[in-house]
């Protein structure tokens, strides 16, 4: 038993380590540091730099552009991109696509979205919830029927992260209302966002930005070509992918640069008289996170390593340990972060001076992005299964309850 | 990265895995509790016999020359089945002790015997004013004819009672609180000036309080400079009661299950109820988080550079602390009134736990430690 890295392991972090030093493009390294969320364009142009060096399918096997990397290097890499800050992957077209396509897909249907899927050419959203199907997301009612060499679409779908933004939506459906278990009449389709009978409605969230949306569908006609797996089997493909999403999902990374960023801009604030940095209470409340995201760094290696020795094909469920734990620290390290700002955090200024460029801004550069990620997160304990939903995982599969 | 165990650490984990099953029922330990020794010396001898007292001492002093992992898995046993022996006093402390501080002579004269069983340690450090603080030491060592003469007084040392010989610390220079000036000293537990009073702690394992007048002593290593070696001593605890702890909780999670899955209130098993599913898959997620960090003390070790080791087992200390504070008061409360009981296991673990995170400093020691050193 060890739990260090070994030379190989130690040597590919460097590597990691060095190229995003050395090729993330200066403006968005500046915007990351500072606490904003990658814009657009930037998710774009950062994956597109890692898939020229043939990383940003990290996942994926080598013959559909995969590094051929194990499960460690992967981790690895995810770890390293989050911690930097640089912009994530999109993950709808790395982590869930990709994998569901080589598993599922048939060859024209590799052949055609992959690369682009890769290389961020198409920006994929998904379409599993509606109103009436959260949690419980067998009991979605998008319906599609077959007509012809077509499929046409009907129904709502909710909580679309970044529809605004794609090129194509990977939806569930509901093709036989009939069968027997709501599990069974459900299917999963590729569809072009632009294809008529489409709106996307902007939600906003409690942290202002446009993130969310509705997505409604009306007699919108898909070619049959796009059905992933089977008619009515579309349920396994979905358990697939969502097995596939809980990889990485500890999101550490991020909580080690949040908490490193608290730790900056403590030695510049003061509180009563001293600076941030030597209050006894802020220490502690560091110490502890600290300590909180050794444990989960440890753990996340456990079912990293359980999962590379049972042939990378069963999610383990502790990875639902991981989910848990990963986002209390991404809420709580976020929390430090936004308390380190104190009353700076508050202004919501960005809205009234849009307009006035040259006004120089009321509070530090370091203030503005520290409360919408704060309230951005309040999201990550609900989506990708709420942590309720883990409980329930953790107590079927682990504890037999 | 490697979390495989080896062949010979899984052979180790059958065998006391079996002989607990066999020898350390519930209903088993409650009769070597009401002993006047409170442990087993025959217990004691099987565990000899099957190499388990020579686990960490280096094979050329007739140990099995195991590292940190074997004995984080044998303490984990332990663990399961609320050991009463005194393998963390003996072994993890005194022998660590003995390993690190001991002349040549003096291992060679008293590492076998540790191994085979025959002798047995103590690691008296603590006293009454000291709390967490290792430096807070008042007992006195001068120099009389050729050897070394104590005086003051020991508390809470465990297995203090009937050890053969303790390892003392003791003023040797400097004053209270100061690093420097402290030495370790040898005493023989029929020693004159020596007066040891047993007790019970609260789970049931033993300790002594020492008081020491005039009482002749042997150095143990460097004088003036034992700091390092306690501190490493009270680290090997850490990491050895994580194991112990990561253990009593897996029985408590089994016990807490096994109790949710047959108590039957409203016409059905109370762990149909949601809030108490929910409850237990914390208490899974907090063991093991906590079996993580005891995986890290346990590791940290043998790490060379002493800040470093110092830290992640600060670190540990604080994860399993609350850890198992978490998994044993919720054991105790979805048990409800049958868990508050004496003749329920469940209690005894909560106990074992409760004593085991006031030893070597508490959670909040360790977490005000690494408070000062955030950077």
């Amino acid at each position: 038993m060890d739990l260090r890295f070994t030379p190989e392991e130690v040597a590919f972090r460097e590597e990691v380590r060095a190229f995003i030093r050395d090729n993330l493009p200066a403006d968005i390294r500046e915007r990351m540091r500072l606490g904003h969320k990658p814009t657009k364009q930037d998710t774009i142009t950062w994956q597109r730099i890692l898939n020229a060096k043939g990383w940003a399918a990290f996942s994926w096997p080598e013959e559909w552009g995969g590094p051929g990397w194990t499960a460690v290097q992967r981790m690895i890499f995810l770890e390293e991109n989050l911690q930097a800050p640089a912009p994530e992957l999109l993950s709808f077209n790395i982590t869930m696509l990709g994998p569901v396509l080589v598993e599922f897909g048939t060859e024209a249907q590799k052949r055609r979205f992959l690369p682009r899927a890769a290389n961020l050419d198409d920006w994929w959203c998904q379409g599993f919830s509606e109103p009436g199907a959260g949690s419980d997301l067998a009991s979605l009612r998008t319906a599609a029927v077959r007509d012809g060499d077509h499929y046409v679409v009907n129904g709502q779908k909710i909580w679309t992260s970044t529809a605004h933004n794609a090129d194509w939506c990977f939806c569930l459906v509901r093709t036989d209302p009939k069968a027997a278990k709501r599990q069974e009449g459900i299917s999963f389709l590729l569809i072009d966002i632009r294809t008529p009978g489409i709106e996307v409605r902007p939600i906003i969230s409690i942290d202002g930005s446009h993130h969310l949306n509705e997505v409604f569908f009306t007699d919108v006609r898909v070619p049959a070509e796009n059905l992933v797996g089977e008619e009515n089997r579309g349920w396994s493909v979905a358990k697939y992918l969502l097995g596939n999403e809980r990889t990485g999902i500890a999101r550490l990374g991020t909580s080690k640069a949040a908490v490193r960023r608290a730790k900056e801009v403590a030695r510049e604030v003061r509180a009563r008289g001293r600076p941030l940095i030597e209050d006894r209470a802020f220490r502690t409340r560091v110490a502890q996170l600290e300590v909180d995201m050794k444990a989960l760094e440890i753990t996340q290696l456990r079912v990293v390593s359980a999962f590379a020795k049972s042939g990378g094909k069963k999610p383990d469920p502790l990875s639902s340990v991981l989910k848990v734990k990963g986002t209390e620290l991404l809420q709580a390290s976020s929390e430090l972060v936004m308390d380190v700002g104190g009353p700076l955090a508050m202004p919501a200024w960005q809205q009234e001076l849009a307009a006035l460029a040259n006004e120089p801004a009321p509070v530090p550069d370091w203030a503005p992005a520290m409360a919408p990620a704060y309230l951005m997160l309040r999201a990550a304990s609900i989506y990708g299964g709420t942590n309720e939903i883990q409980k329930n995982i953790l107590n079927k599969a682990v504890l037999g309850l | 990265m490697d979390f495989d165990l080896t062949e010979e650490q899984r052979l180790l984990t059958d065998s006391v895995t079996r002989l607990l099953a066999d020898q350390y029922g519930f209903e088993q330990r409650k009769s070597l509790l009401r002993t006047p020794a409170g442990w087993s010396e025959r217990l004691w001898s099987q565990y000899a016999e099957l190499g388990l007292l020579g686990l960490p001492i280096p094979e050329e002093y007739g140990g099995f020359g195991g590292g940190p992992v074997d004995v984080m898995l044998l303490m984990q046993a332990f663990g399961r089945h609320l050991v009463l022996e005194p393998f963390l006093a003996s072994i993890v402390l005194g022998g660590t002790a003995l390993r690190l501080a001991g002349s040549p002579a003096q291992r060679d004269e008293l590492l076998p015997a540790l191994a085979d069983g025959s002798l047995k340690l103590a690691f008296a450090h603590g006293e009454r004013q000291s709390r967490y603080d290792l430096t807070d030491v008042q007992t006195t060592a001068r120099q009389e004819g050729g050897g070394w003469r104590l005086d003051g007084a020991k508390s809470v040392v465990l297995h203090g009672d009937c050890a053969d010989r303790l390892v003392v610390s003791a003023r040797t220079g400097g004053s209270r609180d100061e690093p420097e000036g402290i030495s370790l000293f040898l005493v023989d537990g029929e020693a004159s000036g020596l007066a040891r009073r047993g007790y019970a702690l609260r789970d049931g394992t033993r300790a002594a309080e020492l008081s020491l007048t005039g009482t002749p002593a042997e150095l143990l290593g460097e004088r003036d400079a034992a700091l390092p070696v306690i501190e490493r001593v009270v680290e090997a605890g850490i990491a050895a009661t994580a194991a112990e702890t990561i253990g009593a909780m897996e029985a408590m999670q089994a016990m807490t299950l096994d109790y949710l899955k047959t108590r039957q209130q409203f016409g059905r098993p109370i762990g149909d109820n949601q809030a108490l599913q929910h409850r237990s898959a914390e208490m899974m997620i907090a063991l093991e988080q906590g079996r993580s960090m005891a995986m890290l003390a346990t590791m940290s070790l043998d790490e060379p550079d002493a800040e470093e080791r110092a830290r992640s087992i600060a670190m540990a200390r604080v994860g399993v602390g609350q850890a198992g504070r978490f998994v044993s008061q919720n054991a105790v409360q979805l048990h409800g009134g049958i868990g508050m009981t004496e003749e329920y296991a469940v209690g005894h673990f909560f106990r074992r736990v409760m004593v085991i995170e006031h030893l070597f400093g508490d959670t909040a020691h360790h977490l005000d430690r690494l408070a000062d050193q955030v950077a």
